[in-house]
């Protein structure tokens, strides 16, 4: 790591320079603490880029002008934080089904409704996923520094265009709000996905059909001549609303088909010293990072423990929780919720070893000492 | 040499507090240590008692938020009896004049006229956050001073290099007394 490159970023200011290292060049958001910097910084950025930003009336119709940037072929983002996320869980859907890539990124603060607006929570870990209605897939994922929300940005719209989701980027206020030392990597380091485009001539492009390989169909952009129909309704592979129940029953399969059966790809952790561990503490974002002073600190007391931290929330990781359950005596799972990824680890690991919670919900974030005690105390 | 300190810069919103905690932490990296900045928002941010925490170390931090400090300024009565619990029994308490303190407690302590020498030798009170980086640099001595002057010019508003320059210059001279 050449120091040369390190400095002192905000989290809110990593994740817009990593979304402008992805391609980001549309932005649409309602200005929401503790995400406004996401907004502000778009705003200034963007325009020098031949980038657009707009701030809309309202997160409704911000999800909605970052579904029309993506369709015109712009790589387009939005930020907020709870309130402005269950605004946006109309058309995240819409995002969902009519298979548009674009990043949503939620820092989330105290819950529900306007909550506690300056102070950290977790609350969003299932609304990521199940917030939106209907069966659907959903890619969540959720950085723990300044650096890696930066790179893990990135790979947020990465994933979006690859699988064609809505991807949602969960950040805490902890992170988007401090400053850090990150060292950022050269554009020449960072990959680049981008959505897969039609080879095909215009009059034989069927906008909705998905290659066997992967489940997922080539996007044109509008604008480049391909003409189809977009639509939130159940559509044949044409895109025009259909009532048949054996194409809405592909389709849904299809739509959650191209995330999971993918999921090996998707799967990004932090395995922490959990090799040896009894004791294994799974938490993510602010938090994971005062677990990983308590298993500093409780290893070097002699206690055998370790950190399983999850970059991808969702899709589950169900593959590497099950390992550590078959390990370990007791998984605790730290977060700032009363327990809502707490469920998943438990209907994983459940059948092998304890699974315990470690919650916290005042608006401070957990702190080393608190996890140390509930392991020492054996609760 | 230090391992890892932890500060605390306190007063009323509008001191420059926070800019005051970034200068400090771009400092520290520039200088090849660690730094993490966070600060507290909300009501508190404006004319109340406001706060800017600095974690300084030589190893990775994980845990960002400042529990017991070690270095804590407080430039307000106010930002003093809040935060004057979380400093470390044995660690350094820097104050403007205008607080009073507990005369029996163990710091190490500082009362010194920072927000007098920005008003009156540097001319405006604005600049009382550099005046107490000058202050801590002569107290503390955790930094390279140049690489901290560098910083100071880098991160305050275009135009106010040498006004800051002469503020944290006159924050060191109180010190030296």
């Amino acid at each position: 790591m050449s120091n040369k490159k390190a400095k002192l970023l905000q989290g809110n200011e990593a994740c817009v320079e990593g979304a402008l290292a992805a391609g980001m060049r549309f932005f649409a958001g309602y200005p929401i603490t503790p995400s406004t910097e996401i907004a502000e910084i778009s705003s200034q950025k963007l325009p020098a880029l031949d980038g657009k930003f707009i701030q809309m009336e309202d997160e409704l119709s911000s999800m909605a002008a970052i579904i029309g940037g993506s369709l015109a072929g712009i790589k387009s983002m939005t930020a907020t934080s709870g309130p402005g996320f269950s605004l946006m869980q109309e058309n995240l859907g819409y995002a969902t089904i009519a298979e548009i890539p674009c990043v949503i990124v939620n820092v989330q603060r105290g819950g529900p409704s306007t909550g506690l607006p300056t102070s950290p929570a977790q609350g969003e870990i299932m609304q990521a996923k199940w917030g939106t209605h209907g069966d659907h897939p959903a890619i969540t994922l959720y950085p723990n520094s300044v650096e890696e929300i930066y790179n893990t940005t990135i790979t947020a719209f990465n994933f979006s265009e690859k699988y064609r989701v809505p991807v949602v980027l969960l950040l805490d206020e902890v992170i988007a709000h401090m400053r850090e030392k990150v060292t950022l990597k050269d554009t020449s380091e960072i990959t680049i996905i981008d959505r897969k485009k039609p080879t095909c001539s215009a009059e034989e492009y069927v906008a909705y059909r998905a290659d066997d390989n992967d489940n997922i169909p080539s996007m044109a952009s509008f604008g480049e001549g391909y003409r189809y129909h977009v639509t939130g309704l159940v559509h044949n592979e044409t895109g025009f609303p259909t009532n048949d129940n054996k194409v809405a029953d592909k389709l849904i399969r299809r739509l959650i088909d191209k995330v999971e059966n993918d999921i090996d790809n998707l799967s990004i952790y932090e395995d922490y010293k959990t090799n040896d561990a009894e004791t294994v503490i799974v938490s993510f974002g602010s938090v994971s990072r005062s677990a990983k002073s308590a298993v500093n600190e409780l290893r070097n007391n002699g206690k055998k423990v370790g950190l399983f931290r999850p970059i991808t929330i969702w899709p589950t990781l169900e593959k590497q929780i099950l390992e550590i359950s078959k390990k370990a005596k007791t998984i605790y799972v730290a977060e700032m919720n009363l327990g809502q990824y707490y469920y998943e680890v438990e209907r994983i690991a459940g059948k092998y070893c304890n699974v315990k919670k470690i919650n916290k919900v005042n608006g401070e974030l957990i702190t080393p000492n608190e996890i140390i005690s509930v392991i020492n105390g054996g609760n | 040499m230090f391992q890892k300190i932890e500060i605390r810069l306190s007063g009323s919103g509008g001191q420059g507090l926070i800019l005051g905690g970034i200068i400090l932490a771009d400092a520290a990296i520039d200088d090849g240590l660690n730094a993490i900045q966070s600060q507290s928002y909300g009501p508190e941010a404006r004319g109340g008692a406001s706060k800017a925490e600095i974690i300084i170390s030589k190893e990775d931090i994980y845990y960002p938020k400042v529990m017991k400090c070690d270095l804590l300024l407080c430039l307000t009565q106010k930002s003093y009896d809040k935060y004057i619990d979380s400093l470390n029994k044995s660690g350094i308490l820097i104050i403007d004049e205008c607080v009073e303190i507990d005369k029996n407690a163990s710091y190490k302590t500082y009362k010194l006229p920072i927000i007098d020498t920005a008003v009156n030798e540097v001319g405006t009170p604005m600049v009382a956050n550099i005046v107490s980086l000058g202050v801590i640099h002569e107290v503390c001595k955790m930094l390279n001073e140049e690489v901290l002057k560098n910083s100071i010019v880098k991160r305050v508003p275009r135009g106010t290099a040498d006004l800051n320059i002469k503020a944290f210059e006159k924050g060191k001279s109180l010190v030296k007394g």
